[in-house]
């Protein structure tokens, strides 16, 4: 049964503990971007997505996710282990000698729920593709999802894909822009201006809705079934989820700041108080 | 000297072609992938037989490989085609990443590598790409030397699983190695047994290699020849055991002197049987225009270089 609104609310927050957690304990990997999409992969996991018990890596009749900017990968990490995928209290190994949950994901050390290694940013959406068309080979009519950040979409492969889907028609791929306008060095337009998004990938033939509040669970469910509804119809579709990085915790957002950076002793008390305890710690 | 009759040139890539299209009829799980040159791979045939496991990529080839990559995930086996140079330098982070550190089953099948791509010179004459491939942990690399062998190796790596580059060429060669003769990974074929020197030859070379040891018992040395179609995993024993009779070696390929097989075979010597060894290799440098055999003979990729060396190797022993 799916969880209701107050259920993905709590696992929001208790995601967002373990995010904080994790990264203090090791004191490094990626926060900001981990809790800008917190919502959203709670959303998918525990409401969207078709999943079958357990995992095997081909997903046959099942649909599959993607995450391309592996830096987040706390927030994956969290999501797929209180979505049943591996003990929660793995995640007390995030970035250990020896562990499973390496700083970017792998399916080298056969951690459950990962399909593919992702870091090295800009790879996802072909990988993603290509699984997209295995399932139309296999008469397999569930979709595949994949996030990416938009200053990721500053890696020439994602143009390659972008065009491609939309000349091959991949149309049961839902890919989502976590556009939260900053990466490590500032502001995306600080950066390196993109433009419209939206005009981009418009222009390559795809089918592009917003989600304006990304961070707001009723707004993400109701703009990804609209998503859902615009699969299977010749076009591959691209959601534009605006978000906040940092979101939960008042002294990570409105700043690219805590990219890459983890909380003292100080900031985690701080933040976990803005975050209460909802389903219990690792 | 055994005899090794030339059945008549023909190119190493229309036997990755011809292995291909029996793949497609024999296993419906086999995909294929290209980036704009099916003609040069010789991949028509695979794509008319079967149009809905093709994919034309367009001239993408990072996202050919991510591409490839994903198919895996629903049991596709997926073999990509191009040149051995936008096989792997040009992506070779995709392969990484999304192949080799991912473990997937993904068959790199390369074409016009060397400098006996020719006219084309050297943007386009890799001579690196052994050095790359065989560098990614479960990588194998596998080179080899004439059409029958190409078509054999590509039914073989089907069958194994993880990822796989396999390297070929563009030019008409000898074609030698038996009709559907057996291609097993990693397992070296002694070619002519000899006592005096190991010469270890890969992919166009080790005709030269043959044509080396017929010379060279007209000199009076006698030259083992060692058919090495698979730098990775590399046949050890093979190599050892040759060399325990022979005392020296060698190594003979269409590659950079840096990072190609030659260096793969003095780590194995060294390690354990550390004798003379020459090798036979482009001398840190990239290629030019010309025509194949005016590039093997400037860049001394031939018999005459290899009895060179091997002359060389037993003086030195």
């Amino acid at each position: 049964m799916k969880p209701n609104t107050q259920q993905l609310h709590d696992l929001t927050t208790q995601v967002r503990r373990d995010i904080l957690r994790m990264v203090h304990a090791v004191n490094s990997g990626h926060p900001g971007g981990s809790l800008g999409c917190t919502e959203f992969l709670i959303c998918l996991y525990q409401n969207l997505m078709e999943r079958k018990e357990g995992f095997d890596m081909d997903g046959m009749n099942e649909d599959l996710f993607f995450l391309s900017n592996g830096h987040i990968s706390p927030v994956f990490y969290s999501v797929l282990a209180r979505s049943g995928y591996f003990p929660v209290k793995e995640l007390a190994t995030f970035r250990l000698l020896n562990s499973r949950l390496q700083g970017h994901p792998t399916t080298h050390e056969g951690l459950p729920g990962v399909r593919i290694a992702s870091g090295s940013l800009g790879q996802g959406l072909s990988v993603a593709l290509g699984a997209a068309q295995a399932k139309k080979l296999n008469k397999d009519t569930n979709l595949v999802y994949t996030l990416h950040g938009d200053g990721e979409l500053q890696e020439g492969q994602n143009w390659e894909a972008i065009m491609y889907a939309s000349a091959k028609k991949v149309d049961n791929i839902i890919a989502t822009i976590d556009l939260n306008g900053k990466q490590i060095d500032g502001t995306t337009d600080e950066v390196l201006p993109m433009g419209s998004i939206r005009a981009k990938f418009e222009a390559f033939g795809w089918d592009v809705l917003d989600i304006k509040e990304g961070n707001n669970i009723e707004a993400i469910l109701k703009g990804m079934t609209e998503a859902k509804a615009k699969t299977g119809k010749g076009k591959p579709v691209c959601v534009l989820l605006h978000t906040e990085m940092g979101n939960g915790v008042d002294f990570m957002m409105y700043t690219h700041a805590w990219h890459g950076k983890a909380p003292n002793d100080e900031q985690l008390a701080n933040a976990l108080g803005q975050n209460a305890e909802t389903l219990g710690d690792y | 000297m055994k005899k090794y009759t030339n059945t008549g040139n023909k190119d190493t890539r229309s036997g990755f072609g011809a292995g291909l299209t029996e793949l497609g009829q024999k296993n419906e799980n086999i995909v294929a992938l290209c980036a704009d040159l099916i003609g040069s791979l010789k991949m028509d045939d695979f794509k008319k037989n079967h149009p809905e496991r093709f994919f034309q990529i367009g001239i993408a080839e990072a996202n050919m490989i991510g591409i490839a990559a994903g198919l895996t995930i629903g049991g596709k086996i997926p073999f990509t085609g191009t040149f051995a140079n936008f096989s792997t330098g040009r992506v070779y982070d995709q392969i990484r990443q999304s192949v080799a550190y991912s473990d997937k089953n993904v068959k790199i099948c390369a074409s016009h590598a060397g400098l006996t791509l020719g006219e084309d010179g050297a943007t386009h004459q890799i001579l690196e790409d052994i050095g790359l491939m065989k560098m990614l942990p479960g990588m194998t690399v596998i080179n080899t030397c004439d059409y029958n062998q190409t078509k054999a190796a590509t039914m073989a790596i089907a069958d194994h699983h993880g990822p796989v580059y396999l390297r070929f060429g563009r030019p008409s060669v000898a074609n030698f190695t038996p009709e559907n003769g057996e291609f097993i990974i990693g397992k070296a074929v002694i070619l002519n047994k000899g006592t005096d020197v190991t010469i270890i030859a890969t992919g166009h070379l080790v005709w030269e290699a043959l044509i080396a040891a017929e010379k060279l018992e007209e000199r009076g040395i006698s030259a083992e020849v060692i058919n090495i179609h698979t730098i990775k995993p590399l046949d050890e024993e093979a190599i050892l055991n040759s060399v325990a009779k022979t005392g020296c070696v060698v190594t003979a390929e269409e590659h950079n002197i840096l990072g190609g097989l030659g260096e793969s075979v003095s780590r194995t010597l060294v390690s354990n049987n550390p004798v003379p060894q020459e090798f036979v290799a482009v001398n840190d440098s990239f290629g030019e225009s010309g025509t194949p055999d005016q590039l093997m003979e400037k860049y001394k990729l031939n018999n005459e270089a290899i009895i060179n060396a091997a002359i060389k190797a037993v003086s030195r022993k």
